[in-house]
C-alpha cells in the first residue's frame, strides 16, 4: 500500500481502460458463452439453441471417450512431469558443482525453452519418423520395432518426450536457483560430520529444495495440460485411436472439426475448473512457502 | 563444491556433456537434414553429418516457399511472426505498466474489483475458452489480421503483477518530492516510473516475445488467408502437405528458421531472460 497517492478519479480509469476493455471482449465475455453454451444444444444448423440442463455434462461424463481423455491427459501429464523434472534436477546438481564451466553448460541447457511447442513436436516426429528418422533406425538394432502411427505406446511416449524435451531447461533454471540459495553452510557441516555426498543429498539438499519441486510440481502439470496443444496437433493429432487426445486437444476437435459446440463448451467449463484450482494451489504456495 | 573429489566432478562432466547432447539432438538432426536433398533420404540411412545443400535449401524456403502446400515463402511468414510477437509483447507492457500505475498510485471506487478482473485472465487461457473467443474475433470482423492475431492475446495478469510489485518496492519519497516540484500523474509516471522499471520492461520483453512468436493454436485458428499465416502455425501445414512427399529437408529448414529468432534472443540476452523468467513467477 502506497502512503503517498494521486487523488484523480478519472485518470485511473482511463489508464486501465485498454486492459479492461481486452479482459471483458476476449476473456471475459467468451467465457461466459462457453458457461452459457454448455448449458444448451444448438440443432444441426446452430439456428436454434435449446436449454438443457446438465445434459451435456452428463452425456461426457457417461461417454467412454471423454473418460478415455481424461485417464490420458492424467498420465501424459504426470509421465512430462517426472521426466522433465527429473532430468533437469540431474543437470542442475551437475551444475551445481561446477566453478568456471557452469555458465557454458547452462547456455547449452536453456535454449530449447525458446522453441515452440509445435516445432518441438516437428522435430521429435523427424526424429521417430519409422521409415526415416534416426531413433527407429537405433531401435531396429536392440530389436525394437518403433512406430508411432500405429502403436498407442509408441505414440504417447513420443508426445511425451517432445513436451518433456521442451520443459527441461525451465525446470534446470529454477532448480539451480533453488540450489544456490541452499546456504554452503548446511553442506559443508553435513559433510564435516563424515556424511557423502548421496546421504547429503537426500538428508540436507533434496528437503531444502522442496519449495522449488512443489512450485515446479504445479507449473509442470499446467505446462503439460494446457500448453502442450501445439506439440499433440503437430504429431499425432490424438491417434491412434484416442491414445494421445489430452482434453485440451479434444476441447478443440469437438469444437472445430466436429462442430459439438454444446459438448466443447461443457468441456471447456470443466478446464476452466481445472485451471482455476491449479491456479489457487500455485497461489496458496506462493502465500505459504512449503518448508521443513 | 565442499570436498574435491575427482570422480564426482568427471561424472558430473559426464551428465552434463550427455545432457548437452540429448537436448541438443533433435536440432542437430533437423540442421543435417535441412542441408541435404530429397533423395539423400531414400536410400534408408539417415545423413547424421551436413551436406552441401544449405545454400539452395534456405534461400528456395526463404524466397519461394513450397508451393504445393498453399504457404507462403518462408520470409514472409517470419515478417508475420515477428510483427505478431513485437505487436504482443510491446501491447502487453504497455496496457499493463499503465493498469499497475493505476492500482498502486490511485484510490477509486471498484479499484479492487478491476483488479480482480485483470487476475481473472490467468485463469482463462486461449485453450480452455477456444470455440467463443473465436467467435468473438470473427464477429469483429477481425479475421486475418493482425490486430485479430494480436489484440485478442494481450491482455496479462501476469505482466501486471510483475509491474505492480516494482512500483510497489519504489520508495514513497520519490512521488511527495515530484510532487513538491509540481509534477502531475503523467509527468511522474513519464520521467519517473518508465525510467526506473526500463530494466524490468527489458527482462519481461524477452519472455513476452518468445511467448509471442511462438503461438500456434490462435494463428491456426484466426488466419485462413495464406498472406498472415505464422511461421510457427504455417510448419504444420507445411509438414502436412508434405506427408506424403518426402520433402522433409525443406520442412526441416523452416523448423530450423522458426527457432532461430528466439532462440538467439535467449542465448543473446541470458540474463535478463533468467531476470524476466524468475519475475514473472513471482
Amino acid at each position: 500500500m502506497k502512503r503517498t497517492i494521486f487523488s484523480n478519479q478519472l485518470l485511473p480509469w482511463l489508464l486501465l481502460a485498454p486492459q479492461l476493455a481486452i479482459t471483458f471482449i476476449f476473456f471475459l465475455w467468451p467465457a461466459g458463452q462457453a458457461v452459457r453454451q454448455s448449458f444448451l444444444r444448438e440443432d444441426a444448423f446452430g439456428i436454434n439453441s435449446s436449454f438443457v440442463g446438465l445434459t451435456n455434462f452428463r452425456a461426457l461424463l457417461s461417454s467412454p471417450e471423454y473418460m478415455n481423455s481424461l485417464q490420458v491427459t492424467a498420465v501424459f501429464a504426470v509421465s512430462v512431469t517426472i521426466m522433465s523434472m527429473g532430468v533437469a534436477l540431474l543437470l542442475a546438481i551437475a551444475v551445481d558443482r561446477m566453478l568456471k564451466s557452469a555458465r557454458v553448460y547452462t547456455t547449452l541447457l536453456v535454449w530449447p525453452y525458446a522453441v515452440a511447442p509445435a516445432v518441438a513436436g516437428i522435430l521429435w516426429w523427424f526424429i521417430f519418423n519409422p521409415t526415416i528418422g534416426v531413433m527407429p533406425y537405433v531401435l531396429d538394432v536392440v530389436g525394437y520395432d518403433w512406430n508411432h502411427i500405429s502403436s498407442k505406446t509408441d505414440a504417447m511416449l513420443l508426445v511425451v518426450i517432445a513436451s518433456a524435451w521442451k520443459q527441461i531447461s525451465y525446470n534446470f533454471l529454477f532448480f539451480v536457483a533453488g540450489l544456490q540459495a541452499i546456504p554452503a553452510s548446511m553442506r559443508e557441516a553435513a559433510a564435516i560430520d563424515g556424511a557423502g555426498p548421496v546421504r547429503r543429498f537426500f538428508d540436507i539438499t533434496f528437503p531444502l529444495l522442496s519449495p522449488t519441486t512443489f512450485f515446479l510440481l504445479v507449473v509442470n502439470i499446467v505446462y503439460a495440460m494446457f500448453d502442450t496443444f501445439g506439440v499433440i496437433d503437430a504429431t499425432t493429432e490424438g491417434g491412434p485411436a484416442q491414445a494421445t487426445n489430452i482434453m485440451v486437444y479434444k476441447v478443440y476437435f469437438d469444437g472445430f472439426i466436429g462442430q459439438n459446440i454444446g459438448s466443447s463448451a461443457a468441456q471447456s467449463v470443466i478446464l476452466m475448473l481445472l485451471v482455476i484450482s491449479l491456479t489457487v494451489i500455485q497461489f496458496r504456495w506462493v502465500e505459504k512457502k512449503v518448508e521443513y | 563444491m565442499i570436498e574435491n573429489r575427482p570422480g564426482l566432478n568427471a561424472m558430473a562432466h559426464l551428465v552434463l556433456i550427455l545432457g548437452v547432447v540429448v537436448v541438443g539432438l533433435p536440432l542437430w538432426v533437423a540442421f543435417v537434414a535441412s542441408t541435404h536433398t530429397a533423395t539423400d533420404f531414400m536410400s534408408g540411412t539417415v545423413p547424421m553429418w551436413p551436406g552441401p545443400h544449405l545454400v539452395e535449401n534456405y534461400s528456395l524456403m526463404l524466397e519461394r516457399g513450397v508451393s504445393t502446400s498453399g504457404t507462403p515463402p518462408v520470409a514472409r511468414m517470419m515478417l508475420n511472426s515477428l510483427i505478431m510477437a513485437l505487436l504482443i509483447a510491446c501491447g502487453k507492457i504497455a496496457i499493463s505498466i499503465t493498469s499497475a500505475f493505476a492500482i498502486v498510485y490511485f484510490r477509486f471506487p471498484l479499484r479492487g474489483l478491476a483488479f480482480w478482473c485483470i487476475f481473472v485472465t490467468l485463469m482463462l487461457p486461449v485453450e480452455v475458452r477456444i470455440v467463443p473467443t473465436f467467435q468473438v474475433v470473427a464477429g469483429l470482423g477481425l479475421l486475418n489480421s493482425y490486430a485479430g492475431l494480436s489484440v485478442p492475446l494481450i491482455a496479462s495478469a501476469t505482466a501486471t503483477f510483475l509491474f505492480r510489485q516494482v512500483f510497489l518496492t519504489m520508495p514513497d519519497e520519490l512521488v511527495e518530492a515530484a510532487r513538491i516540484d509540481g509534477a502531475g500523474p503523467m509527468k511522474f509516471f513519464r520521467d519517473i516510473l518508465l525510467p526506473l522499471s526500463r530494466t524490468n520492461m527489458a527482462a519481461l520483453f524477452v519472455i513476452l516475445f518468445i511467448y509471442g512468436w511462438n503461438q500456434y493454436l490462435w494463428p491456426l485458428l484466426v488466419t485462413t488467408d495464406s498472406q498472415y499465416y505464422t511461421i510457427v502455425a504455417g510448419i504444420k501445414r507445411m509438414a502436412d502437405a508434405v506427408d506424403g512427399l518426402p520433402q522433409w529437408h525443406l520442412v526441416m529448414a523452416t523448423a530450423v528458421l522458426a527457432m532461430l529468432p528466439p532462440v538467439a534472443v535467449v542465448i543473446g540476452m541470458q540474463r535478463l531472460f533468467v531476470k524476466g523468467l524468475v519475475e514473472t513467477e513471482k
